[in-house]
């Protein structure tokens, strides 16, 4: 375009760009200038966010992007925000873990704290045995119930956590059930014997001739650890087998296994991995999941 | 456009030199925005203006400043919006996140008002109340007090950039922006304590929010009410779209009556009215227009229905002798009943207004229900999904719950728990204690919400349904509080 005039376009009235194609011209009709405007502002800021966040990537001789004049990080800030929950937590766990575990259910603030902060690490760490909600699978004890092995207390259940189970700590729970058939004390008639004794204990339909003749092998074999009536006896973690509660299963089939291979199931001790404010958390939760008994 | 008047409209009356330069002949969607002067002018709807824009404009800046004692430990702002403590306050009214219903059926009731009188009289809101049209009258009185009346006004806009020209601009813009201040100021005082956080603005130890929200107000308020104004009604508001669905023929609206107004056109002192219409063109009412539109093309999108050009029209009429109303409310429905010599009517009572009013009464009366019947304590139940049931080794079957117990009052209160379910159920409290008659005492905190671990157990007997529905029921002998809320216990029986 030469020249100040406005070159016209005569259809349209429309000034044009004065580009011109085989006698075809370019009107000139700009964007709206609000459009316009906003488009230079975006420039201005991406020019200053340049300047002050971390923008441009991969200079040659420099790791990740240029810092910026903010030195803005993200893994900076989760660090931080890290640090600051621990740090808003930090008196919360002190007072749980000072605490005498007993005391912590009549204090309500105290509860609520420990309960979260249980629940959380119950997700973390039990869930995937014990389940999310603690109901158990076969083999894994539910803790919502009334049944405990090595004792329902909060001390008991904080000496679970502790050491746990046959976990190979020195202080860890430990007993084993002998491999009955496995190991050849018992012959196939007798573990047979044995088993419809058992299921006639708690109230099953069994052999009663067989059962009759498993008395006298429960009370030679079994009683010293379940007991003469099968109750069970904590000390040893034997399981209580006059009950509705199996943790394997009370069935003849799963019965005979049991007492042929024997069950030996292991929960690892957490004295080294968690803290003590978060095993104290722990042992609030599952105890007040419904089962916890007095100490 | 020229400043000078052309000559006469008639006899006492010049007629101005003013183009609608926002009329849809005139508008152009690439074209920059040609500035509006409005002209001064005063009458009933002047009038009206004027009240309603003290009023309006008085309860927004002076609402926060109101107290309204509440007792110790409690806020004694009567409207405040606590977002940390999460409650909203209004007089005798202490709103909590959950009855966020409450402000729900408020706009909704609001929204009601807006369809009924827009289905009456227009766009009143429009003209009247909106804060754009409130706020955008108050910037151009300031510009009018600053740089003088249209004319003047307009000279100074062509004037070169003299040092007289850049004292008044800046004093205008100076004035603007101490009106948006205020208003952004003002909005931040209904989130705080008004007296604490007008102190702490200004040492620099108001939170980050309140620069950010006054700033950003103070900011749209300059914008919309003193650079765009009525290009925000034109371009950026859906009300004006949305409000043709309420109109209909009988609704009023500033009309310019065209059956007595044409043929318009210059009158000299003498003349016989007779075989010409009263509009003698004299132009005031497009002078005084906001919008920048002449009335007399007929009902458009861009006229807020302020009624400034009935004021306009009523005083010229008064002066060449004219009965008033060339310009008024009126409907469409009017306009054909005077072309067939049939009376003018205004219709009140319609299908559509008796729909609205009967909606707005609806709704009205359910949250006036809900308030008269809004107790002190409120009761939540969560019963555990995982896992749902827990048989016990005696064969009985237990339920948890997490029972939250809502406490309104500003004291710790003790409730009493029970449990109906058709069979005796132990109740078992973490924390509390177990109960074997159902019934519980449990401490709720003051104004706060208070989770309690509930455990449910029903005998071996029970087992015989798959479920029994329970009633929780909390009560305060203290305050008389007293909710219930419905749960279901599960068996774990499937037959």
């Amino acid at each position: 375009m030469s020249g100040s005039k406005k070159d016209i376009d005569q259809v349209s009235g429309y000034e044009t760009t004065g580009h011109e194609w085989d006698g075809i011209k370019e009107l000139n009709r700009p964007l709206p200038r609000w459009w316009v405007w906003i488009f230079y502002a975006t420039i201005v800021w991406s020019i200053g966010y340049m300047i002050f966040m971390p923008a441009i990537p991969g200079l040659p001789g420099m790791a990740g992007a240029t810092p910026g004049l903010r030195n803005h990080s993200e893994r900076t800030n989760v660090a931080e925000a890290l640090s600051a929950a621990e740090a808003a937590r930090g008196p919360l766990f002190a007072k749980l873990a000072g605490a005498s575990l007993g005391s912590v259910e009549n204090d309500p603030e105290l509860l609520q704290f420990a309960l979260a902060a249980g629940r959380s690490a119950f997700g973390d760490n039990c869930a995937t045995c014990h389940g999310s909600g603690a109901q158990g699978f076969k083999g894994y004890p539910n803790l919502n119930d009334d049944v405990w092995l090595w004792g329902g207390g909060l001390s008991d259940i904080k000496q679970t956590l502790l050491y746990g189970i046959r976990s190979g700590h020195p202080d860890t729970r430990q007993s084993d059930m002998p491999a009955f058939g496995r190991d050849g004390i018992l012959s196939g008639a007798e573990i047979h014997a044995v088993v419809n004794h058992v299921l006639a204990l708690s109230g099953q339909e069994a052999d009663a001739a067989a059962a009759a003749g498993g008395r006298a092998i429960f009370a030679a074999q079994c009683a010293s650890c379940h007991g003469e009536a099968g109750k069970g006896l904590r000390e040893f973690g034997a399981p209580n087998l006059t009950d509705a509660e199996w943790l394997y299963g009370g069935d003849y089939e799963t019965l005979r296994e049991t007492v042929t291979n024997s069950r030996r199931g292991v929960m690892p001790y957490w004295a080294d991995r968690l803290d003590e404010g978060t095993i104290d958390a722990l042992a609030i939760y599952v105890h007040t999941l419904g089962g916890g008994e007095g100490s | 456009m020229d400043v000078k008047h052309q000559g006469l409209a008639a006899d006492g009356v010049s007629r101005l030199d003013v183009a609608a330069v926002n009329s849809a002949t005139a508008r152009a969607l690439y074209k920059a925005r040609e500035p509006i002067f409005p002209k001064r002018v005063s009458g009933r709807f002047r009038a009206v203006k004027w009240a309603l824009l003290i009023l309006t404009l008085g309860v927004y800046y002076g609402l926060p400043w109101l107290r309204w004692p509440r007792g110790a430990g409690e806020p004694s702002q009567a409207v405040l919006v606590d977002f940390e403590g999460g409650r909203f306050y209004f007089f005798f009214l202490e709103i909590w996140p959950q009855e966020i219903y409450f402000i729900t059926g408020l706009l909704i009731l609001a929204a009601l008002t807006l369809f009924l009188v827009t289905a009456l009289v227009g766009r009143v809101w429009c003209g009247y109340a909106c804060p754009q049209t409130v706020w955008t009258d108050l910037f151009i009185a300031a510009e009018r007090f600053v740089e003088g009346d249209r004319n003047a006004r307009i000279r100074l806009d062509r004037a070169p950039w003299t040092a007289e020209k850049i004292t008044k601009r800046g004093a205008k813009h100076a004035i603007w922006l101490l009106i948006a201040f205020a208003t952004g100021g003002a909005w931040i005082l209904y989130f705080h304590d008004a007296p604490t956080i007008a102190r702490d603005f200004f040492t620099g130890d108001a939170p980050g929010s309140a620069y950010l929200f006054a700033g950003l107000l103070t900011f749209t308020t300059y914008s919309l009410a003193g650079l765009m104004r009525e290009q925000v009604c034109t371009y950026m508001c859906p009300w004006p779209r949305i409000q043709g669905a309420m109109t209909d023929h009988e609704t009023l609206e500033v009309t310019y009556r065209r059956d007595r107004g044409e043929p318009r056109g210059a009158h000299k002192k003498g003349e016989p009215w007779d075989g010409r219409g009263d509009c003698v063109d004299c132009r005031q009412c497009v002078a005084v227009c906001p919008m920048g539109i002449d009335i007399r093309d007929g009902d458009q999108l861009e006229c807020i229905n302020c009624a400034l050009c009935i004021d306009a029209c009523d005083e010229i009429m008064g002066k060449i002798g004219r009965p008033r109303g060339l310009i008024a409310y009126d409907s469409a429905v009017n306009a054909e009943r005077r072309a067939q010599k049939l009376k003018p009517r205004f219709r009140p009572l319609r299908p559509r207004t008796i729909y609205y009013a009967a909606a707005w009464l609806i709704v009205a009366g359910v949250m006036l229900a809900g308030l008269a019947t809004r107790t002190q304590a409120e009761l939540s139940i969560l019963r555990d999904r995982n896992p749902t049931y827990v048989v016990l080794s005696d064969g009985s079957v237990r339920n948890g719950y997490e029972v939250k117990i809502l406490n309104k009052d500003n004291v710790a209160r003790t409730f009493r728990l029970s449990v109906e379910a058709g069979v005796p159920l132990e109740v078992r409290v973490i924390g509390t204690g177990t109960s074997p008659d159902g019934s519980v005492a449990l401490e709720a905190r003051p104004d706060t919400v208070s989770p309690f671990r509930v455990f449910l157990t029903a005998p071996k007997e029970a087992r015989t349904v798959p479920s029994l529905d329970v009633t929780f029921r909390v009560e305060s002998a203290e305050s008389g509080a007293l909710a219930t809320t419905k749960s279901v216990f599960q068996t774990g029986s499937r037959t």
